[in-house]
Order: structure tokens, then C-alpha cells, then sequence
């Protein structure tokens, strides 16, 4: 329970200014730690979730759909086919550098993909596979 | 005879001009990050103001996508968009959800090309405006320009 202040305080001072990939996985870390007592980022489940297709949008049942079958590439929009910068860190220096930008398109993409809001846990995996694909 | 070169020439002059949109210079920030992320930023002389403030009370579900905006910036953009849309009579409707690909500007500028154009994976979709115009961002939609080899003409 003292863990839900601490995260409402780092989002709010985190929200107005550039950050780095790291503070914004703690951001998520952070949230998933309160719900799951032990909880750790993995990568590989970031992954894992990157590939897996979800029975929700015949147009984008994955990921993939639009951002290609690796982070590190430049990907198209499965409908309107405007092109996509990288996703990965390695490749695009940008990604991860705004919480609130990183927020929105897990809200517009995990309903529109996933079918549902993603978790706290499914958010920090997937920042974290992100951040250290090479 | 001076007065037929005079016509072929007004004709040839006056696509070109209707052909060209710019993006008026006072775009808001708001309006080309948010606008542009899914496809191009449409320039608001594409739709009616009509047809836009439908098009912004309606983006929760934007053509399958949530494109919601926060209030201030909704109101930002939809005041842009207002501003310099396109004339009623110029454009025509855009139906329900509005779409630029249904106003009888863009249905009498495309009625030439021929269906299996529209469903090449070159295009996509007819939102793909880049596809054949590749710098219809920029407010360049000249048929000289189209990128599309067999299309040229």
C-alpha cells in the first residue's frame, strides 16, 4: 500500500521532462513491485510478448503487425502503410524518453492489439526488451 | 489560334494550382505530432468544417483506432482544422465518419484510376496518399508526381 504513493509521486515528477529508458522502466517496475511482491523485468518476456498474436484485430493480431518481426527495424502501418521508426533504443535513440508518450501508445495499442489495458508487469518486460535489444 | 493556346494553356495551369495544398503555416505542434502518426497530417482544406468537428467528437474510435486526445489539445487541433478547411461547395461531404476518400473532390480527381490500383500493395489503402504522391505531406498532390510508374501519365 505505501508503494502506490511512491509510484503517483515518481509519475507526477517524471511527467514533464525528458527521461532515460531506465527511469521509465522503474516507473513501471515500480507499479508491477506493488501488485506482485517480488516482481523483476525480464526481457524475455517482453519478447515473448512482442511476438505473441492476440485474437482481437484480424488487421494486427501481433506487434509485429506494423513494427516488423524485430524492434530494431522500421516498421509500416498494417492499414494506412506509413512507415514506423524502430521501437528499440539500440536503433532509435528517441523511443523511451517521454513517460507520457510511451503511456499513450501502450493505452491506444494494448486496447487495439491486445484487446484489453496491459499490465504493470507486461509494461516493464516490454520496456526492458526495448531497452536491451541489440 | 491564339486564343486556342491561350485555353490549352489556362487548362494545363489550372490542375496544377488545384493540385497543390499547403500545410497553412501556423500548424499547431499538436496538430502535426498527434495527426501524423498513424498516417500523414491531412491538410485541413481536405474536409469541410463540418465534417471535421465530426471527425474530432468521433476520434475514441477513429477507424478502428483510439486516437483520443487530451481536451486542451482536442480543441487545439479541432480549432486548426476549422479554420482553414476546405469550402463547403469545393469539397462536398464526407458521409458518416467522415472520410476525405468520400468527398466528390477526391472521388472526380481519382474516378480514372482503375480498381486494381486501390487494392495493389503498393497503396494499401486510399489513406495511403503517399503511396502515389509521395510528398503529399508537404501539400503536393500533382498528378506529375505520381510515383507509381503505370499511373503517370
Amino acid at each position: 500500500m505505501r508503494a502506490i504513493p511512491a509510484v503517483a509521486l515518481l509519475l507526477a515528477s517524471l511527467a514533464c521532462h525528458a527521461e532515460t529508458p531506465q527511469q521509465i522502466r522503474q516507473i513501471y517496475v515500480a507499479e508491477a513491485s506493488s501488485q506482485q511482491a517480488g516482481f523483476t523485468p525480464s526481457a524475455k518476456r517482453g519478447e515473448a510478448f512482442f511476438r505473441q498474436r492476440f485474437a482481437n484485430n484480424d488487421k494486427m493480431p501481433a506487434c509485429t503487425s506494423c513494427h516488423t518481426d524485430s524492434p530494431l527495424n522500421a516498421g509500416e502501418h498494417a492499414v494506412t502503410g506509413k512507415s514506423i521508426k524502430p521501437l528499440a533504443v539500440a536503433a532509435n535513440p528517441n523511443r523511451l524518453s517521454d513517460p507520457a508518450k510511451v503511456e499513450k501508445w501502450f493505452g491506444r495499442n494494448c486496447k487495439e492489439v491486445v484487446g484489453r489495458a496491459c499490465t504493470p508487469a507486461e509494461k516493464a518486460d516490454f520496456v526492458t526488451f526495448l531497452s536491451e535489444v541489440r | 489560334m491564339k486564343r486556342l493556346l491561350l485555353i490549352a494553356l489556362l487548362g494545363s495551369a489550372f490542375p496544377a494550382l488545384a493540385d497543390r495544398l499547403p500545410m497553412p503555416a501556423n500548424a499547431p505542434t499538436s496538430f502535426t505530432t498527434e495527426c501524423s502518426s498513424c498516417h500523414i497530417a491531412y491538410q485541413p482544406a481536405l474536409l469541410q468544417a463540418a465534417d471535421w468537428r465530426k471527425l474530432m467528437a468521433g476520434l475514441g474510435d477513429h477507424f478502428g483506432s483510439d486516437a483520443t486526445v487530451d481536451q486542451k489539445t482536442g480543441q487545439e487541433i479541432g480549432a486548426f482544422l476549422e479554420r482553414h478547411a476546405g469550402s463547403a461547395s469545393r469539397v462536398g461531404n464526407a458521409g458518416n465518419p467522415p472520410r476525405i476518400t468520400q468527398t466528390a473532390r477526391f472521388i472526380r480527381k481519382h474516378d480514372e484510376i482503375p480498381a486494381k490500383y486501390w487494392r495493389d500493395p503498393r497503396v494499401k489503402s486510399a489513406a495511403n496518399c503517399e503511396a502515389c504522391h509521395p510528398d503529399a505531406a508537404k501539400g503536393s498532390y500533382s498528378e506529375h508526381d505520381i510515383s507509381i510508374r503505370e499511373l503517370r501519365e
